[in-house]
């Protein structure tokens, strides 16, 4: 069961994550990040790198958030492989505190 | 300006290990805007550190991140230098003639022990060297584990106890196809261990495993866990780290050894998951025969809870104890060490060596922070690490520095046998053709010797 990033990642894209990841699997566009599912090894370190905790494992996953496991897998395959840290986005940090991270 | 890291005058550098963090840092120095090249001594004739040999045979997808490694590897300005080893074939000042800067990269191999009487009559183990010996790492190759008591201690709860914890628990079939070593497979065919007991000095909510570790020990074919139902009756301190936000593995956890509670025993064997026990002596006339515990409580305020003594002793009958307690680097020839934390003291990374006079040296991995986090977080640290020594290097001595070509012949000079990345890749293939009719990835060399002489096959 992959990784995915879910929608705390909108409206942030802090990409902490893309530092962690052993393997290269982050990919991303203007407005967040997405992990590609075949590239991913499960090793869970981007988990905790997430300031927002938008990082999951498949297995953990709500029901209303089952989506992002196809978003995920579709957009990786589509946009570019992130490996160094990006600047967040505009309104990133009010974005966090409003999660309450 | 002094020049360094362009085409007349190259950034060399010399990384001491082989595992996730010297490759990281490697990685990081190659992609840099300067001509960089770096060289990875190895102590021995395999490359990749805790991925070869502490990743459990059972994660093959874990050591896939060896691949990347290997991708690495391939640039043109890399080489690894195998079977070199500080402090024997080379040394600090030798590394100071031939580069101009170093990173330390060597990890935290060593184990630290309980402090409890008894701990080293025989059947008492580090887990170290019991992953190293499963996984055939040359240095643990000799040693022997008794498996023929019904019942076995695991001291500690992190996710290597955890990893000891589930080759123990499954079955030879369900190991077989991995690349665990021979003679270990061998070892554990012939055991008759019926009872695993997971020890913690804290309780359930402070329990560092991580969520897909857990579940996976409720999904063993052989084995049910199973943890009292008292343990998870919480205060009101540990209530409060239970709905801590910033943890949010603690609940998924939570309601892990919650099942976990519930479950009757339907298979051979279990994993018993006990809290708030300390060990505090180990008994037995010519090998282990029990071990001692005493019942702890936690004391102090939310998030910082530490387990107390409460006086109350218990006993668990077994013939082998594996402790996984913490790890700690060991020290290196002329190199400050701080054997309370078991790192080499750094500033972001800078080491404070003082001679050779003026040699740039840096540290990254487990060796600069402690035995945290797991594989990617080496990525992090390593590319912080990288940053601090191109942020020093206008203050680089300025002088050309022979590389490679140099460490090469010094080593060769001490008939130290060098093994390269090409070498590797033939030890590499030839492991992977052993392991080919068995059915497993790969059947390691398990023997220095044996990786040599592959080597040139």
């Amino acid at each position: 069961m992959p990784h995915v990033v879910t929608g705390n990642c909108n409206g942030c894209r802090f990409t902490d994550c893309v530092l962690t990841c052993p393997v290269a699997c982050f990919h991303g566009d203007d407005q967040r990040m997405y992990i590609d599912p075949i590239a991913c090894v499960d090793c869970a370190a981007c988990v905790p790198a997430c300031p927002v905790q938008a990082i999951s494992e498949s297995a953990d996953l709500s029901k209303d958030q089952l989506m992002w496991v196809e978003i995920n897998a579709e957009k990786s395959s589509s946009t570019p492989v992130i490996r160094t840290k990006q600047t967040p986005l505009a309104g990133a940090e009010e974005r966090r505190a409003a999660l309450g991270f | 300006m002094n020049g360094i890291g362009t085409v007349d005058n190259p950034l060399r550098v010399a990384i001491v290990g082989s595992g996730p963090s010297g490759f990281y840092a490697a990685e990081a120095l190659l992609q840099s805007e300067h001509t960089t090249e770096v060289d990875i001594l190895e102590r021995l004739p395999v490359p990749y550190g805790l991925v070869r040999y502490g990743v459990a045979p059972d994660h093959p997808r874990l050591k896939d991140v060896a691949d990347t490694y290997a991708e690495i590897a391939r640039h043109p300005r890399f080489s690894f230098i195998g079977n070199a080893s500080f402090g024997k074939d080379f040394t600090l000042k030798e590394l100071a003639d031939c580069y101009h800067a170093a990173i330390l990269a060597t990890g935290a191999a060593t184990d630290r022990k309980l402090g409890i009487p008894g701990e080293d009559i025989q059947g008492c183990h580090a887990a170290t060297s019991f992953v190293g010996w499963y996984n055939g790492h040359p240095d643990y190759r000799d040693l022997e584990f008794d498996f023929s008591s019904e019942s076995v201690i695991i001291i500690g709860q992190g996710n290597v106890a955890i990893d000891v914890c589930r080759i123990l628990a499954k079955s030879v079939d369900e190991l077989r196809k991995t690349d665990i070593a021979a003679h270990a497979l061998e070892a554990l065919a012939e055991s008759r261990i019926r009872e695993i007991h997971l020890i913690g000095r804290r309780g359930p909510v402070q329990a560092r495993f991580t969520t897909k570790e857990l579940r996976e020990l409720g999904q063993l074919s052989e084995c049910d866990p199973f943890v009292d139902p008292d343990h998870l009756l919480l205060g009101d301190t540990c209530k409060s780290e239970l709905n801590d936000v910033r943890e949010p593995a603690r609940p998924r956890n939570f309601e892990i050894f919650r099942s976990f509670a519930s479950r009757r025993q339907e298979k051979r064997k279990c994993c018993r998951i006990h809290f708030l026990l300390s060990p505090r002596e180990a008994r037995g006339r010519l090998r282990l025969e029990e071990l001692v515990l005493e019942r702890t409580r936690l004391v102090g305020p939310a998030g910082r809870q530490q387990a107390v003594g409460a006086g109350q002793m218990v006993s668990i009958k077994a013939g082998l104890m594996i402790r996984s307690v913490g790890y700690s680097g060991s020290p290196l020839d002329g190199v400050p060490f701080d054997e309370k934390l078991g790192t080499i003291p750094n500033k972001d990374g800078r080491a404070e060596v003082t001679s050779p006079a003026g040699f740039p040296v840096y540290v990254t991995g487990w060796i600069k922070r402690g035995p945290t986090g797991i594989i990617g977080t080496n990525r992090a640290d390593s590319m912080a690490t990288v940053a601090t020594l191109l942020a020093d290097l206008p203050s680089f001595g300025a002088q050309p520095k022979p590389g490679r070509e140099a460490s090469v012949a010094l080593l060769a000079q001490r008939s130290a046998r060098s093994v390269s990345f090409q070498n590797w890749e033939t030890i590499d293939q030839a492991e992977k053709a052993r392991g080919l009719p068995l059915g497993k990835p790969r059947e390691k060399f398990t023997r220095i010797s044996e990786m040599l002489a592959a080597s040139s096959a």
